[in-house]
């Protein structure tokens, strides 16, 4: 079947099967390598992506799901200039990635928190990542970006 | 995983009527069913999601009774139901994660029963009544052990409606890998009784525990279970947790509760 969606603005649409996912339909449909499988069995939210405005995994959702809908994917997130938005900028200023494999999924989980909550307290970013897994940074780095990014004062964290 | 034709009907008449095809099955927010279908678990010829059924979503408060469809996912709950019925609501913030909470929906949870699901501790403790397009069911009948419930082929869950309690709180004693509950239980305190829904411990899935119930009912604190024991003997043993641990949570989990009421 035809689908068809708004991807970070744009209209696209290509072909899908019944059990095609969202991330396999960005990824190999679309070509939009952004969005990562990290586990495939809806546990890391490496493949977090907006749909109609809320945080998804791409992984647990069929494209035909998302047929008309207004998806928003990490290629989407850097300024109209093509520099970093505010999230990316800080997790590069602060660390957030190493290997940086779960980073597209992190960003799209901070970017939709700070639309609900704009100045989240350091146990509220923890818990909004709950479904996002980092293998490499331990996490602080991430919460510290996410601080910044909202334009509060990086505290030192727990555990340090 | 198998494919299968995907259909998307925008009324409950047409679902039921794509749903009477052998080997169809509703698809909400996937959240459990996708999972269970990349492992080959499960191989529907057809997934009918109910997803574009407006008549599926919303929550309605009358009369004391919180009446939420089918189809509401646990993000519209969790926010919906913050003054009307925190317990509910604390409940419902706490599945999963919140991309789980923007798909994950009521009909799909209670439909599934999962051992460890949350929303049947709440449906048990204040004894809900699940609606379906053919009936109304209680949920003490509609709950069947794991897994299990009272569901036909093809039917479908459009509504639950919950008594709203004066007061109630849901404990969740978390299994921190997959953040389901190891054990969970909800009390809830209405003007005459006291209901107390189990989740995550037994190998009969959800249930009530009704000696705490009637001793909660009589005095509404944690020393009056204080004497009662869980029998361990149906309780889950696994690799997070035996018999014994289960069974000594349960009544660990009802005392947080009753004293977070
Ligand atoms: C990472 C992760 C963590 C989770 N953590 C928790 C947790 O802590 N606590 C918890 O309770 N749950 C948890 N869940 C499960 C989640 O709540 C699911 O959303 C829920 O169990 C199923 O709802 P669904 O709408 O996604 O159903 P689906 O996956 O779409 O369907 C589940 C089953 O129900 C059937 N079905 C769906 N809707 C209906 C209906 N209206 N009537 C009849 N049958 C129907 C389907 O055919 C299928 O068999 C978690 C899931 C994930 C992926
Ligand atoms: S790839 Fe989707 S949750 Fe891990
Ligand atoms: S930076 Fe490597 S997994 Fe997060």
């Amino acid at each position: 079947m035809k689908i068809s969606m708004t991807v970070n603005g744009k209209t696209m649409s290509g072909e899908a099967e019944g059990r095609t996912l969202l991330s396999t339909f960005l990824r190999e449909e679309l070509g939009l390598t952004g969005t990562h499988i990290g586990c495939d069995t809806s546990q890391c939210g490496a493949c977090t992506v907006h749909v109609d405005g809320k945080q998804v995994k791409s992984c647990t959702m069929f494209a035909a799901e998302a047929d008309g809908a207004e998806v928003a994917t990490i290629e989407g997130q850097a300024n109209a200039d093509g520099t970093l938005n505010k999230v990316q900028q800080a997790f590069q200023d602060h660390h957030g990635l190493q290997c940086g494999f779960c980073t597209p999924g992190m960003v799209m989980a901070a970017v939709s928190l700070l639309e609900t909550n704009a100045k989240p307290s350091e146990a509220e970013i923890r818990e909004h990542l709950q479904g996002n897994i980092c293998r490499c940074t331990g996490y602080h780095n991430i919460v510290k970006a996410i601080m910044a990014a909202s334009g509060q004062e990086v505290p030192a964290v727990a555990a340090e | 995983m198998y494919n299968f034709e995907f259909v998307k009907p925008s009324t409950l008449d047409e679902a039921l009527a794509a749903l009477a095809d052998e080997d169809a099955q509703p698809l909400s927010g996937g959240q459990t069913l996708i999972p269970t279908m990349k492992q080959r678990l499960n191989q529907p010829s057809k997934l009918v999601s109910l997803l574009g059924i407006a008549d599926l979503v919303g929550i309605s408060d009358s009369g004391g009774t919180l009446s939420i469809k089918g189809a509401t996912n646990h993000a519209t709950v969790a926010r919906e139901t913050a003054s009307s019925f925190p317990g509910l609501s604390g409940l419902v913030a706490k599945i999963g994660d919140p991309a789980v909470r923007n798909r994950g929906t009521i009909g799909g949870s209670i439909a599934n029963n999962d051992p460890s699901a949350c929303y049947p501790a709440a449906a048990m403790a204040c004894q809900a009544t699940i609606v379906t397009n053919a009936r109304e069911i209680a949920a003490d009948d509609f709950f069947q052990g794991m897994f299990a419930t009272a569901l036909d082929e093809g039917e479908i869950v459009t509504e639950v409606r919950f008594p709203i309690p004066v007061a109630s709180n849901y404990q969740k004693f978390e299994q921190p890998a997959s953040r389901f509950p190891l054990t969970g239980v909800f009390v809830a305190k209405y003007g005459d009784r006291v209901g107390v829904g189990v989740t995550g411990a037994s190998n009969d899935g959800v249930f009530r525990w009704k000696e705490a119930e009637e001793a909660l009912a009589a005095n509404f604190s944690a020393d009056a279970i204080s004497n009662l024991t869980v029998p361990a003997d149906d309780m889950i043993s696994d690799l997070h947790g035996s018999a014994e641990y289960r069974a000594h949570l349960v009544k660990v989990m009802t005392g947080r509760a009753v004293a977070a009421c």
